[in-house]
C-alpha cells in the first residue's frame, strides 16, 4: 500500500495510544475546587502519581471515534459469524434502557420504591416462559457461559438434595468451548460423545456412556453444526431413565423461537444469550445475559436472589429460609440493562413476529446453502437451520485454508465466518446470516464467497496468503504476539528499565 | 414487521432456489409434536410508540436516583457520566461488533481493550489486567479459582469485611469447585485481624478496602503475613474511584486486585450490567481467567493489537480452561475506558477528593442528629451509622418521605444480630446540600 507523510490512509486515521498523546495538566472535565478538608483516610493517601493521560473532550471524542472506525459492526456491513446471531440491534432498546426510572435505579434500594424493576424482570420472565414452555426461569447469570454455570448447579443442588453423588457430565464433541469449562468448574468429570454421520450426537454412544454416575448431557440444540437434533426426545428419554437431566445450550435459539419449545423436548434447563437471539447489543464482546429456563424438578434449586408476583405488587426474594437454592452467583440481580432491550424486542416484535424471526433466519441460512452447495462441500446434508456448515474439502490442493477465505472475505468487505469450529469437520466455516439480513444482502455475499472459491481454484493462492490487502491492517503476528507477550502500554524510561 | 427486510415475494423465491415448497419443510428434523403451527400466547407485534409507552410506564413507577435524594451505595454509586461517554459508546461500530476474533477488522475494539487494561493496571498498582469480568463478586470468585492454581492449594480466607454478597458469590464457587473458605462475621465495632486465619493450606486472603462499612485498610501487614506462609492476597474494592485518593493495593502488596468499575462510565442500572477489574502480577498471567489483548505486528510491521495467550481460555483448553468466561463486559469496559480518559490524572484525584469531601459534610451533618453515632473512623465515600432503631425501619421509612437514605446491613446479612442497627450511607459528588437538608430533617423525624 502507498505510503502517505501522516501515516492517515483516506478516511482510516492512523491513532496513537492515550499515553502517547498525553501532556499532563490537561482534562476533559470541569470539577468544581476541593474545599481542602483534612482527609479521613487513615494515612492511606495516595502520594504516587497514577500515571494516567491528561487529555481535552474534543481530543477523546476524536480518539475513540477514530477507533470506533476501524472496527466492522453489523451496522456497516453482513456479520455472518456463526453460533453468535450478529443481528440488526433496535435503537428503540437503546432509547428505553436510558430512562432514568431504570437507568438510575440502585440495585439495593427499598423493594417498594422498584415496583417498575421488578414488574419489567416478572414480564420478561413470562416472555421467557412461555417462548421456551417451560415452568421457571433464573434470570441472575450474566452471560451463556454464567447461565451454564448457573443450570449445572441447579442440577448438581437437585441431585445433592436426593443423595445421589453422580459426577460425570457428558457433552458432545461438537459443543461449545464453555460447555466441558463450565462442567469442569462444577467438579464433573467430562465425557466426550461422538457426532455420527450425520452430524448429530451419536444416540448408541450415548446409551454406551450412560450410568448412574452421569449427572447430565449438555446438548446445543439447534446444534453448532446448524442441524436439529432430530432424536432429541430419545435423548431426552435415554437421560430421564437414568436418572440424569438434560442441559440444553439455547444459544441457537434464533431457530427456533417461536415455532419449537424446548419445554416440549424434554428439556430440564437451558440458557438463553439475550444478547443474540433478543438483539441486546455484543459490544464488542459483551455485556451479555444468560437467563435459564429450568423444569419443575429444579425449580427449587434455582439461583438467588429472584423475583416473585406478591399480591400486589413484586417481591425479590434474596436469602433462602428453606436451604435449597444452591446460592449466588454474582454481585446483584441480574443484567437488569439487557432484560429493558430484550423486553422491548419481544413486545416490539411480539408472538407473530418472532415467529417470523425464526422462519427468516433458516430461510437464509438454507438459501446460502443452496447456493453455496455446488462450490463449497457441504459436510452433512440439509435442511439446515439458522447457519450453515461448510468444510475445506473444496479447497484441497489449492493451497488455500479456510484461514486464507476468511481473509480473503475481509477484503471483499464482509466480516469472516466462523472458522475451524464445530471441531467435528475439517477447516470448517459456520455462516449464521440471520434474518435481518435481506435477499439483496445475502445474494451478494453467496455471489462473493463463490468469487472467492474460484478464485482459489484458479491458483491464486499468493493472493490469499497476503490478504486481508485492503484492510486498516495487513495480517497481524498472532505467534509472535504470544511468545512475549506486551500487555500493557510503559513510558519509555520503564521499558528501558525491563530490558 | 419494521425489522424483517424480506417482503412474501422475496420469501417465495428463496423457497424456490432451496427447492422447499413451504418454510415447515425446513423444520423436516422436528418431531412433528413439538412442531407449534400458531403463535404462542403473548401479545402480537407493536410499534415503537406503544412499546415506549409500556416500558416508560413501568420506568415512571420507580423512585431513583435521578428523582429523589440518594444515599446509596454497597457496591454500586450514583455517578456523574459525562454526555461523550454515553455517545461513544452508542457508535455502532462499537455497539454492533463481537469478540474481535479478526484483529485485521477488529483495532478499534482491540486498541481500546488493550488502554483499559493499561489504566486498570495503572488503578491497581498491578503489573497487567484483563479485559474484563462480569461483575466484582464474580470476579472475586474467579480470583480465588486462580489463587488455588497458582498455590496448588485449597483453602481461602475471607475476610469478615467483605461485601456480603461477594462472600455469598465465594461460597457459591467453592460449594462446587471442591474447595474450603474460612470466613469472618463482620464485626462492626472494628477491623478484625486476619493473620491467625491463615494455615499452610491457606491460598488466599480476601479482603476488600475500603470494606462494606466503608472503612479502610491498610494491606502492608497483611500482605507480609500471606507471602510468609506462601498464600497470595487477593484486594476487593467495590468503589474504583477511592483509587484516585487512596494508596493503591498493589502498593501495599496484594497479589490480585479485583474491582467493581461500575462507578466510571456505567449508570447503577439496577444491578447490572457492571464490569469486573482483574489485576495480578505479571509473574501470574498465565493463571488468568478472561481475555487478554496483546501487542502484534502485521506483515508490514505496522503496530496492532491481537486477542493473546488464548491457550488459557475456554474456546481451545476447553475443560482444562482457566475458567469458562465468554462474553464478557467489553461495552461497559469501553464506557469505563472513556469516563477516565475524559478525567485524566488530574481529574480523576479531583473527582476521588470531592467525593471523600461530600462524604464528609454528610457525616458530621448526621452526627449531630440525636439517635445516630458514626461508627467510621475512616472511610471515603461511605460509611456507617448507628441509628436507635432497626436500620431496616428507618431506611422504609425514609423511603416513605421520598429519601433514598442508604442500606440497611440488615438486609446483606440477616443472620448477624449484630448489625441490625447499621445503616451504610453514601456519598458522592452529585451529592447536594438540598439532598443532604432532605435527608437530615427526614431521619431526624423518622428518629425522634
Amino acid at each position: 500500500m502507498t505510503a502517505t507523510s501522516s501515516g492517515h490512509r483516506g478516511l482510516v486515521m492512523e491513532e496513537p495510544l492515550l499515553f502517547e498523546q498525553d501532556a499532563d495538566g490537561r482534562t476533559g472535565v470541569d470539577l468544581p475546587d476541593a474545599e481542602g478538608r483534612k482527609p479521613r483516610l487513615g494515612g492511606l493517601e495516595r502520594k504516587a502519581r497514577i500515571g494516567l493521560p491528561g487529555l481535552s473532550e474534543p481530543q477523546i471524542v476524536r480518539h475513540f471515534t477514530r477507533l470506533s472506525q476501524k472496527n466492522y459492526a453489523i451496522d456497516s456491513g453482513f456479520y455472518p459469524l456463526g453460533s453468535c446471531t450478529m443481528k440488526h440491534n433496535p435503537r428503540l432498546n437503546e432509547k428505553m434502557v436510558r430512562l432514568p426510572g431504570f437507568s438510575m435505579a440502585h440495585p439495593l434500594q427499598p423493594q417498594q420504591t422498584v415496583q417498575g424493576c421488578l414488574e419489567l424482570i416478572s414480564t420478561l420472565a413470562h416472555w421467557i416462559t412461555t417462548l421456551t414452555g417451560m415452568p421457571g426461569v433464573a434470570m441472575s447469570p450474566a452471560a451463556g457461559a454464567h447461565g451454564e454455570l448457573a443450570g449445572l448447579m441447579t442440577i448438581r443442588a437437585a441431585l445433592t438434595a436426593r443423595g445421589d453423588a453422580r459426577k460425570t457430565v457428558l457433552v458432545p464433541e461438537s459443543a461449545h468451548g464453555t460447555n466441558p469449562a463450565t462442567a469442569a468448574l462444577c467438579d464433573y468429570k467430562v465425557e466426550s460423545i461422538p457426532a455420527n454421520e450425520r452430524g448429530r450426537i451419536d444416540v448408541d454412544a450415548l446409551k454406551a456412556a450412560m450410568s448412574e454416575d452421569v449427572a447430565a448431557l449438555m446438548l446445543t440444540n439447534p446444534n453448532t453444526c446448524g442441524l436439529f437434533e432430530n432424536e432429541i426426545l430419545e435423548v431426552a428419554d435415554v437421560l430421564h431413565d437414568a436418572g440424569a437431566f438434560f442441559y440444553g445450550d439455547g444459544a441457537n435459539f434464533n431457530a427456533i423461537v417461536g415455532r419449537v419449545r424446548p419445554g416440549d423436548l424434554g428439556i430440564d434447563a437451558m440458557h438463553l444469550n439475550l444478547h443474540k437471539t433478543f438483539s441486546t447489543p455484543h459490544g464488542g464482546g459483551g455485556p451479555g445475559s444468560g437467563p435459564v429456563v429450568l423444569s419443575e424438578p429444579l425449580i427449587p434449586y434455582a439461583p438467588l436472589p429472584y423475583v416473585v408476583a406478591d399480591g400486589d405488587g413484586f417481591r425479590m426474594v434474596e436469602h433462602d429460609d428453606s436451604g435449597d437454592s444452591f446460592g449466588r452467583l454474582r454481585s446483584f440481580h441480574g443484567q437488569m440493562g439487557m432484560f429493558v432491550r430484550a423486553l422491548a424486542y419481544m413486545m416490539s416484535h411480539g408472538a407473530d413476529g418472532l415467529r417470523m424471526v425464526a422462519e427468516d433466519a433458516i430461510l437464509n441460512a438454507n438459501y446460502v446453502m443452496a447456493r453455496l452447495k455446488d462450490s463449497y462441500n457441504v459436510p452433512f446434508p440439509g435442511p439446515c437451520m439458522h447457519e450453515c456448515l461448510f468444510d475445506d474439502h473444496s479447497l484441497k490442493d489449492t493451497g488455500v485454508t479456510t484461514l486464507d477465505i476468511a481473509k480473503g472475505m475481509i477484503d471483499e468487505g464482509f466480516h469472516p465466518m466462523t472458522m475451524y469450529f464445530p471441531l467435528v469437520v475439517h477447516g470448517a466455516m459456520l455462516i449464521e446470516p440471520t434474518e435481518t439480513e435481506s435477499k439483496a444482502s445475502v445474494d451478494q455475499f453467496c455471489d462473493t464467497m463463490l468469487h472467492l472459491m474460484e478464485r482459489a481454484q484458479s491458483g491464486d493462492a499468493d493472493w490469499f496468503h497476503e490478504a486481508p490487502h485492503l484492510a486498516p491492517w495487513r495480517r497481524l503476528d498472532e505467534t509472535a504476539a504470544a511468545r512475549r507477550p506486551v500487555l500493557t502500554w510503559k513510558p519509555e524510561e520503564e521499558k528501558g528499565e525491563a530490558a | 414487521m419494521r425489522y424483517l427486510p424480506h417482503t412474501d415475494a422475496d420469501r417465495q423465491a428463496m423457497l424456490g432456489v432451496i427447492g422447499a415448497k413451504t418454510i415447515d419443510d425446513l423444520y423436516i428434523d422436528v418431531p412433528r409434536s413439538a412442531l407449534l403451527d400458531a403463535p404462542v400466547d403473548l401479545p402480537h407485534h407493536q410499534g415503537e410508540l406503544a412499546v415506549e409507552r409500556a416500558l416508560s410506564a413501568m420506568a415512571d413507577k420507580n423512585l431513583s436516583g435521578a428523582n429523589a435524594p440518594f444515599f446509596v451505595g454497597c457496591g454500586a454509586y450514583r455517578h456523574h457520566v459525562p454526555a461523550s461517554v454515553d455517545s461513544l459508546i452508542q457508535r455502532g461500530e462499537f455497539l454492533t461488533s463481537y469478540t474481535p476474533y479478526q484483529p485485521e477488522v477488529s483495532q478499534g475494539t482491540l486498541q481500546m481493550l488493550f488502554e483499559f487494561q493499561t489504566m486498570v493496571a495503572m488503578l491497581t498498582g498491578m503489573d497487567v489486567a484483563n479485559a474484563s469480568m462480569y461483575d466484582g463478586a464474580s470476579g472475586t470468585a474467579e480470583a480465588v479459582l486462580m489463587a488455588n492454581r497458582v498455590t496448588r492449594r485449597h483453602r481461602a480466607v475471607l475476610s469478615g469485611g467483605l461485601h456480603p454478597h461477594y462472600r455469598e458469590t465465594v461460597e457459591t464457587y467453592a460449594r462446587y469447585g471442591d474447595f474450603e473458605i474460612a470466613s469472618q462475621n463482620l464485626d462492626p465495632d472494628g477491623v478484625q485481624d486476619l493473620a491467625d486465619l491463615i494455615d499452610e493450606n491457606t491460598s488466599c486472603v480476601v479482603v476488600q478496602t475500603p470494606d462494606v462499612m466503608g472503612r479502610l485498610r491498610d494491606l502492608t501487614v497483611l500482605a507480609e503475613a500471606c507471602h510468609a506462609a506462601g498464600a497470595l492476597l487477593v484486594a476487593v474494592v467495590t468503589e474504583v474511584v477511592s483509587l484516585g485518593l487512596v494508596k493503591s493495593p498493589g502498593e501495599m502488596g496484594a497479589d490480585i486486585v479485583v474491582c467493581e468499575g461500575q462507578s466510571l462510565g456505567n449508570p447503577m442500572g439496577f444491578g447490572g450490567p457492571y464490569v469486573g477489574l482483574f489485576a495480578t502480577r505479571d509473574k501470574y498471567v498465565r493463571q488468568m481467567p478472561g481475555r487478554l489483548v496483546g501487542q502484534a505486528h502485521d506483515s508490514e510491521d505496522r503496530r496492532g493489537w491481537v486477542l493473546t495467550l488464548s491457550t488459557r481460555e475456554q474456546h481451545i483448553r476447553r475443560e482444562k480452561a482457566t475458567s469458562n468466561i465468554c462474553t464478557n463486559s467489553g461495552l461497559c469496559a469501553l464506557a469505563f475506558t472513556i469516563h477516565l480518559s475524559l478525567l485524566g490524572e488530574a481529574g480523576f484525584t479531583g473527582l476521588a477528593r470531592l467525593n471523600h469531601e461530600a462524604a464528609q459534610r454528610v457525616a458530621e451533618r448526621l452526627a449531630g442528629i440525636d439517635g445516630v453515632d458514626v461508627l467510621n473512623e475512616t472511610y471515603f465515600n461511605e460509611f456507617t451509622l448507628r441509628l436507635s432503631r432497626p436500620a431496616a425501619e428507618v431506611v422504609d421509612a425514609l423511603a416513605e418521605r421520598g429519601v433514598l437514605g442508604g442500606v440497611p446491613l440488615s438486609r446483606l446479612a440477616p443472620d448477624n444480630d449484630a448489625l441490625k442497627d447499621l445503616m451504610v450511607v453514601a456519598a458522592t459528588e452529585m451529592t447536594t446540600d438540598e439532598e443532604l437538608d432532605a435527608l437530615a430533617n427526614a431521619l431526624q423525624e423518622v428518629l425522634s
